[in-house]
C-alpha cells in the first residue's frame, strides 16, 4: 500500500497530541507507511454543525484538496470521519467538480479501528502473539460508544475487537451508547445540560467498578476528562492510546 | 413562551438541581425506553413495518388535500361537522363558538396536544366556560397551573407526594396520603361528577381515518371515551397531518403508536368516533364536530422540513433524548418539548420566538434511531441552526467568533500563529497541567477547561518525535 494520510484532528493535534502519536505508532506497527499533510487543520464540523455552512464548505473544500492525493486516510475520531464520509458529499453538492472530489475522498476515509480491521485484520492478535505479555489479563476497561462513530458510522464491533485483540477485557457498561454530552460546540453552549450528560454518563461508566473508560472520540474524550476530578479514580483513554499501551508494554507509561 | 438561549439554560437548571425531579425523570424515562425496546423486539418485520410506515405517512403528505378532502366528505356523510381552522384563535373561536351556541358552561376534555398547542383552556375560561381536564396527568398539571412537561406523560415531573397536596387542597383536606391508587380513586370520584355533569367533551385525535370521516383516540384511562360519548356535543381538534387515509393505514399507525410511546401493544382503550348518534343508539353526542387545524403545518409542506409533519405524538424522541433527560419538558418552554419539541416549535411558532432549541441537542440521533417514521430529527436541527445563521438571528459575538476561527482554520500558517499565541497566553493559568479559572470566568461551569499541549502534534511530528 502507498503511504496513508493521517488527519489528526484540529482537536489531536492542538490539545491531545499524545493521541495523535499512539495513532501514528500503531499504523506503523501494523506495516503502513504514515505521513501527516502539514496543512490540515479541521475538517469544519464545528461550523457545519452550527449552522455556518459557509465556513464549513471552505474548510471542507480546504481538507478535500488536502487529501486527495492519498490512497486511504485515517482519523483518530468517528464523529470528523462521519463528518468527512457523510457530510462533505451534500455539503459540495453545489460544485460537481467538488463534489466528486468529496465522494472520492469520503470513500477512502476511515475511522481508526474500522481501517485496523478492514486493512489489517490479524494484525493486532499476532502481535500479541509475538510479544507476549502484552496487557495481563487483569486490565478491564469499560467502552463508551461515541454517537457519530456508532449511529452514523455502525462502527460497534470494530473498537472492541481492537480493544480485546489487544489484550483486554471489556466489561460493559448500562447504555454504552448514551451520548457523552460533547455535541462539540453544544458543551460550550449548554454548560449546564452538557455537563450534567456527562455526570449522567459517568455514573454508568462508575457503576462497572473498572477504573479505565476507553473512547474513539477526542471530542468525548475531552468532555469526560473534564469532569472527571484527579484522584477519584477513574481514568479515561482514547482507544489510540490504549492500544499503542498494550502494544509497546507500557501500560502506566502514558497515563493522562 | 419562547425559549432564548438564556431562558432555556435557566429553566434547564432549575431542573438538573432539583434532584427528585431528575430521579423521576431518569425513571419514567428508562422504564418507556426499555418497555418500547421489549416491546418492538417482540413485533415480526418490526424494521420492515417503520420502513412501510414512513413511506405511508410521506405519500399521504404528498396528497394531503386530497385526502382531508376525502375526510370531510366522509364525515359529513354520516352527520359530523368539519371545521377548518387556519390558525389556533380561529380553531379557539369555532370551538367556543359551538359552546356558547349550546349554552354550555362546563366541558371535559381529553388529553390533546393540538389543544394545548393553541392555548384553548385560556380561550374558554375567557368565554366563561369552564374546561376540567380528565387525563389523570393533564387534571394534575391543570390544578397546579403548569404546561404538560411531556407529549404523553404530561406530569412526569411530578411525584406522588406533590400530587397528594395538589388533590388534598382540591378536596379543601389538609392532608391525603401519598399512595397511588387512593389518589387514583380521588380522582375516580371527583372527575365522575364532571363526565355526568359537562355539557361538551373536547378530545384531540391521534389520527382520523379519510375513508370512513372517523377520528380515532387512544387513552390508557378510559376517560377519551368518557368525553366522546357521555356530553350531547364532541368536539375533536386534530392537526390536518394526522390522517391515515385507510383502515389498513390506521392499523399499521396504531400497531406502532404504543409501542413506541409506552411498549404496550396497543393502548387500554382504542376509541373510534364516526359520526353522531344514530336513531336506535342508546347513547352518544347528539352533535360531533371535527376542527381540522393548521396552524402553520400546510406551509411546511414543500419544504425541507416536510418530513416533521411524519411525526404521530408517540414520545419516544423524548424518552431516548439524553437532553430532555437533563432538562426535562418545561425548558422547551412549548407543548412540544424533546427532539419533536425542538423542531416543531421553531417551525410552528416561529424561529426567532424559540432561538434556543435548534441549539438544544448534542446531535447524538438517539431521537431518528427510535423515531417509528425515522425522522431525521438530526438532519432538521441542523437545518434550523444553518436558518438561524441566514436569518441573522445568531449573536454578533458568535457570528464573529465563528466566522474568525473559520478564517483561522483555512490556512495552516494562520492556525499555528493562533494556536501559538494560545499557548504563550494560557502559561499564566496554567498549574500542575490544568487550566485553572475562577470559577466565575470559566465558561463551562464546574467542567475543566481543556488547554493547550505543550507541544502540537505537528510540532512533535517535524521533530521526529512521533
Amino acid at each position: 500500500m502507498n503511504p496513508i494520510a493521517l488527519f489528526v484532528t484540529c482537536l489531536v493535534d492542538q490539545a491531545l497530541p499524545e493521541v495523535g502519536v499512539a495513532t501514528a505508532r500503531l499504523l506503523r506497527r501494523a506495516g503502513f507507511q504514515v505521513e501527516f499533510p502539514q496543512a490540515q487543520t479541521c475538517c469544519g464540523q464545528p461550523f457545519f454543525n452550527s449552522g455556518y455552512r459557509t465556513q464549513a464548505r471552505e474548510l471542507a473544500q480546504h481538507t478535500v484538496a488536502l487529501l486527495q492525493p492519498y490512497e486511504a486516510i485515517v482519523l483518530p475520531s468517528g464523529s470528523c470521519t462521519a463528518m468527512i464520509r457523510l457530510e462533505y458529499p451534500h455539503l459540495l453538492a453545489d460544485n460537481p467538480r467538488w463534489y466528486y472530489a468529496a465522494r472520492r475522498v469520503a470513500a477512502k476515509t476511515y475511522e481508526l479501528s474500522e481501517f485496523l480491521a478492514k486493512f489489517a485484520p490479524d494484525f493486532l492478535a499476532d502481535h500479541k502473539l509475538e510479544t507476549m505479555p502484552l496487557v495481563s489479563s487483569k486490565s478491564p476497561i469499560t467502552y463508551h460508544d461515541s454517537c457519530h462513530m456508532n449511529r452514523m458510522l455502525h462502527l460497534r464491533a470494530q473498537p472492541r475487537a481492537a480493544l480485546r485483540a489487544a489484550g483486554y477485557e471489556i466489561v460493559e457498561m448500562a447504555e454504552s451508547e448514551r451520548c457523552c454530552g460533547f455535541g462539540g460546540l453544544f458543551s460550550v453552549k449548554m454548560p449546564e445540560v452538557s455537563n450534567a450528560m456527562t455526570v449522567a454518563k459517568l455514573r454508568l461508566a462508575r457503576q462497572t467498578a473498572v477504573t479505565t473508560l476507553i473512547t474513539a472520540d477526542p471530542g468525548c474524550l475531552q468532555q469526560m476528562r473534564g469532569m472527571v476530578c484527579p484522584g477519584d479514580g477513574l481514568v479515561v483513554k482514547h482507544l489510540a492510546v490504549a492500544l499503542e499501551e498494550a502494544l509497546s508494554g507500557n501500560a502506566e507509561e502514558q497515563e493522562q | 413562551m419562547t425559549a432564548t438561549m438564556r431562558e432555556f439554560r435557566d429553566r434547564a437548571t432549575i431542573a438538573i438541581e432539583d434532584v427528585r425531579l431528575q430521579t423521576a425523570l431518569e425513571a419514567a424515562t428508562g422504564r418507556f425506553c426499555t418497555a418500547r425496546a421489549a416491546a418492538l423486539a417482540k413485533l415480526p418485520w418490526v424494521e420492515a413495518m417503520r420502513d412501510q410506515f414512513k413511506a405511508m405517512r410521506a405519500a399521504t403528505l404528498a396528497n394531503l388535500a386530497q385526502h382531508l378532502e376525502q375526510f370531510e366528505r366522509q364525515a359529513t356523510a354520516v352527520g359530523a361537522q368539519v371545521h377548518w381552522a387556519r390558525g389556533g384563535a380561529e380553531a379557539c373561536a369555532i370551538v367556543t363558538g359551538i359552546a356558547q351556541r349550546r349554552g354550555v358552561t362546563l366541558v371535559t376534555k381529553s388529553k390533546s396536544m393540538a389543544t394545548e398547542e393553541i392555548h384553548l383552556n385560556t380561550a374558554l375560561a375567557q368565554a366563561g366556560i369552564q374546561p376540567v381536564e380528565t387525563d389523570l396527568g393533564e387534571w394534575i398539571i391543570q390544578l397546579a397551573g403548569e404546561a404538560p412537561s411531556h407529549i404523553i406523560a404530561p406530569a412526569i415531573h411530578k411525584t406522588k407526594e406533590q400530587v397528594a397536596a395538589l388533590f388534598a387542597q382540591e378536596l379543601g383536606q389538609t392532608e391525603l396520603p401519598a399512595d397511588i391508587p387512593a389518589l387514583t380513586a380521588v380522582a375516580r370520584q371527583m372527575l365522575r361528577a364532571k363526565f355526568l355533569a359537562a355539557g361538551m367533551g373536547i378530545s384531540g385525535g391521534n389520527l382520523a381515518v379519510a375513508e370512513t370521516g372517523s377520528v380515532v383516540l387512544v387513552t390508557n384511562e378510559g376517560n377519551g371515551r368518557m368525553v366522546t360519548s357521555a356530553p350531547p356535543v364532541h368536539v375533536a381538534v386534530i392537526g390536518i397531518e394526522k390522517i391515515a387515509p385507510t383502515w389498513d393505514d390506521a392499523a399499521l399507525w396504531l400497531s406502532l403508536l404504543a409501542r413506541s410511546a409506552t411498549g404496550q401493544p396497543m393502548s387500554i382503550y382504542t376509541t373510534v368516533v364516526t359520526g353522531p348518534k344514530r336513531a336506535g343508539d342508546p347513547d352518544g353526542p347528539e352533535e360531533v364536530h371535527v376542527v381540522l387545524l393548521d396552524n402553520g403545518r400546510s406551509q411546511l409542506i414543500g419544504s425541507k422540513y416536510e418530513e416533521i409533519l411524519q411525526c404521530i405524538r408517540c414520545g419516544a424522541c423524548l424518552n431516548i433524548c439524553p437532553v430532555y433527560r437533563e432538562a426535562g419538558g418545561h425548558a422547551y418552554g412549548s407543548p412540544y418539548s424533546g427532539p419533536i419539541g425542538a423542531v416543531l416549535s421553531p417551525l410552528l411558532f416561529g424561529l426567532e420566538k424559540y432561538p434556543a432549541l435548534p441549539h438544544a441537542s448534542s446531535l447524538c440521533g438517539a431521537c431518528k434511531e427510535v423515531c417509528p417514521a425515522r425522522i431525521d430529527l438530526p438532519r432538521m436541527l441542523l437545518e434550523l441552526r444553518a436558518d438561524l445563521v441566514a436569518q441573522g438571528l445568531a449573536s454578533p459575538v458568535e457570528q464573529f467568533l465563528e466566522q474568525g476561527a473559520a478564517l483561522t482554520m483555512r490556512s495552516s500558517r494562520v492556525w499555528q500563529f493562533v494556536t501559538a499565541m494560545g499557548r504563550w497566553g494560557q502559561r499564566p493559568l496554567l498549574q500542575n497541567g490544568r487550566l485553572t479559572l475562577p470559577a466565575s470566568l470559566n465558561p463551562v461551569g464546574e467542567r475543566q477547561l481543556p488547554h493547550l499541549a505543550a507541544k502540537s502534534f505537528r510540532e512533535l511530528w517535524r521533530q521526529g518525535e512521533v
